[in-house]
């Protein structure tokens, strides 16, 4: 990579950064290649958050007379719970491709070598798998939002904003999903990630009912989650409560994107340039 | 026939397995755990005010012994997929059984008892978990472990059969997104199927998943209905005993290529 970096001419931090990124679309095109013959899989993965809207959502929901907002309004529980089934979206998508297909691609197939000998390195890789799995959680999200939409779960115009914010999430879990990768060693290990961290998140991180039923320790421990902001922030937009709450966790899930893009670039490096 | 040579199969997958159990135990333990203290209690708040509609149950009674049939056929699913096809065409295992005086029926007898084996441990820990919860309220209760095995074992030889059929794994994911998943949502774990439109209705009456679930909530809660627990019973025996027929069937066939 040194080599590359010195036979091309002198550039500015964001020009280096931009010219990267414009690189790593060849990863991009790579996963294209390779996923040409196997698009149901991809969007079939679009139907994940629909059935749950369908049966918790409603199979469930329609047993629960609404959920009460702190602003004084009550709203039905399908409304509630979609944006958050967005947010979940948005992280599992990002999750699922950055933790199992990178470590298939890192461990089994050594796809990472092969492209290692070419002009590519270490962050062209990061930035190519993290840009793949932007564009699958692009395609969740969307089809996520127009489906809240034709069923009138979306109540407030802030809501199209929900659209970067479920992709600027999926950036942040690629990132994660990339950073833990890089600490697995076999296939057993993938319990922990996801054992001890993705779904322990997804079922008591405010997705299906308000953290409040909790004791407040737990419910401060919940609060420090990514998920949780993740969900706060999406709610917020889709049903039209957006103020300070939304900030914060915008600032937070920022400081916690750069924190594992930091993470992973540092742990990629490791394992990739032994 | 002897079928003691399927007992080298399970044994096979025992000197596997051995390495990892303690984790498999711990996550059997904390799966259903989190499962039934996010869903279970959480959600029972927001429930609370409506318990006419779970038969006078909290939602925690509801949703246990569901989830306990659910969890059987995501086990045994999972199991029947990815390790078989692994066994047969990535790793090709079975290809060397074979070369030995083992024979197709064989194999697949012993995969179903090392199945059964898994199955029976889980549905042990999620049991207790159950009883500890305070969920688990009859004697009963106890038939519901081999209630569970015996469901597991038509999913598992259902997705053995399948798995025959394929040539790679992307079947899998189709058959996990558009069977499995709506049949977890859908059959009466999470909510009584009369919140279903009529149509759908008749779909999850079909599904064994159903049946597996009225028989366990039944037993587990000491709740069995005397007219149709017999016809949930049956239904599952005979869902076993075809997919078994198949999976022999398709093993045969596939192993003879």
């Amino acid at each position: 990579m040194t080599a590359t970096l010195e036979q091309t001419p002198q550039r500015g931090p964001l020009a280096t950064a931009a010219h990267r990124l414009w690189r790593a679309r060849r990863l991009v095109e790579r996963n294209v290649m390779v996923y040409r013959h196997q698009w149901i899989v991809i969007l079939s993965g679009v139907m994940e958050p629909v059935f749950y809207l369908f049966g918790i959502g409603l199979g469930l929901g329609g047993l629960i007379q609404g959920v009460p907002l702190p602003d004084g309004r009550t709203i039905s529980y399908a409304a509630y719970v979609a944006p958050a089934l967005l947010a979940t979206a948005a992280m599992n998508g990002a999750v699922f491709e950055t933790i199992f297909n990178v470590f298939f691609r890192l461990n089994y197939a050594k796809t990472y070598d092969g492209i290692l000998a070419t002009p590519m390195g270490i962050t062209e890789i990061a930035l190519g798998e993290m840009l793949w799995a932007l564009m699958r959680s692009t395609l969740y999200a969307v089809s996520m939002l127009l489906i809240m939409w034709a069923m009138g779960l979306i109540l407030s115009p802030w809501a199209i904003l929900a659209f970067p914010a479920a992709l600027f999430i999926s950036a942040a879990f690629a990132a994660a999903g990339l950073a833990g990768t890089s600490f697995l060693r076999t296939v057993q290990d993938f319990d922990i990630p996801m054992g001890l961290i993705v779904q322990p998140m997804f079922l008591f991180s405010g997705t299906f009912f308000p953290i409040t039923v909790y004791p407040l320790p737990i419910q401060l421990f919940m609060q420090l989650t990514p998920l949780y902001h993740s969900i706060s922030l999406i709610r917020g937009l889709s049903i039209g409560t957006v103020g300070l709450t939304q900030l914060w966790d915008f600032v937070y899930l920022l400081g916690f994107f750069a924190l594992m893009m930091w993470i992973a670039m540092n742990r990629m490096e490791r394992r990739l340039i032994k | 026939m002897t079928l003691a040579p399927a007992g080298h199969v399970f044994i096979r997958n025992w000197l596997v397995y051995k390495r990892i159990w303690h984790r498999s135990i711990f996550f059997g333990f904390l799966q259903p755990f989190m499962f039934l203290s996010a869903m279970g209690i959480g959600m029972g708040t927001l429930l609370a005010g409506n318990r006419n509609a779970f038969g006078g149950l909290s939602y925690l009674e509801f949703l246990g012994p569901g989830l306990l049939a659910a969890s059987a056929m995501q086990v045994a699913t999972f199991e029947s997929t990815y390790p078989i096809m692994n066994k047969i065409m990535w790793g090709r295992n079975y290809e060397a059984m074979l070369s030995t005086p083992l024979g197709t029926r064989h194999i697949l007898l012993g995969e179903l008892g090392w199945i059964g084996f898994r199955l029976a441990t889980i549905a042990t820990v999620f049991m207790i978990v159950l009883w500890v919860m305070g969920v688990a309220a009859s004697p009963l209760a106890l038939l519901a472990i081999p209630v569970a095995v015996l469901s597991g074992w038509g999913f598992s030889a259902a997705l053995i059969a399948f798995t025959t059929t394929q040539q790679n794994d992307m079947g899998f994911s189709w058959i996990f997104r558009f069977v499995i998943n709506p049949m977890f949502l859908f059959s009466g774990t999470f909510f009584p199927l009369s919140q279903l439109p009529q149509a759908l209705l008749v779909v999850a009456w079909a599904t064994p998943l159903f049946h597996a679930v009225e028989l366990i909530r039944g037993l587990t809660l000491g709740r069995l209905d005397p007219l149709t627990a017999p016809l949930h019973l049956a239904y599952l025996v005979a869902f076993a005993l075809v997919c078994v027929w198949l999976a022999d069937r398709g093993l045969a066939r596939r192993m003879a290529k």
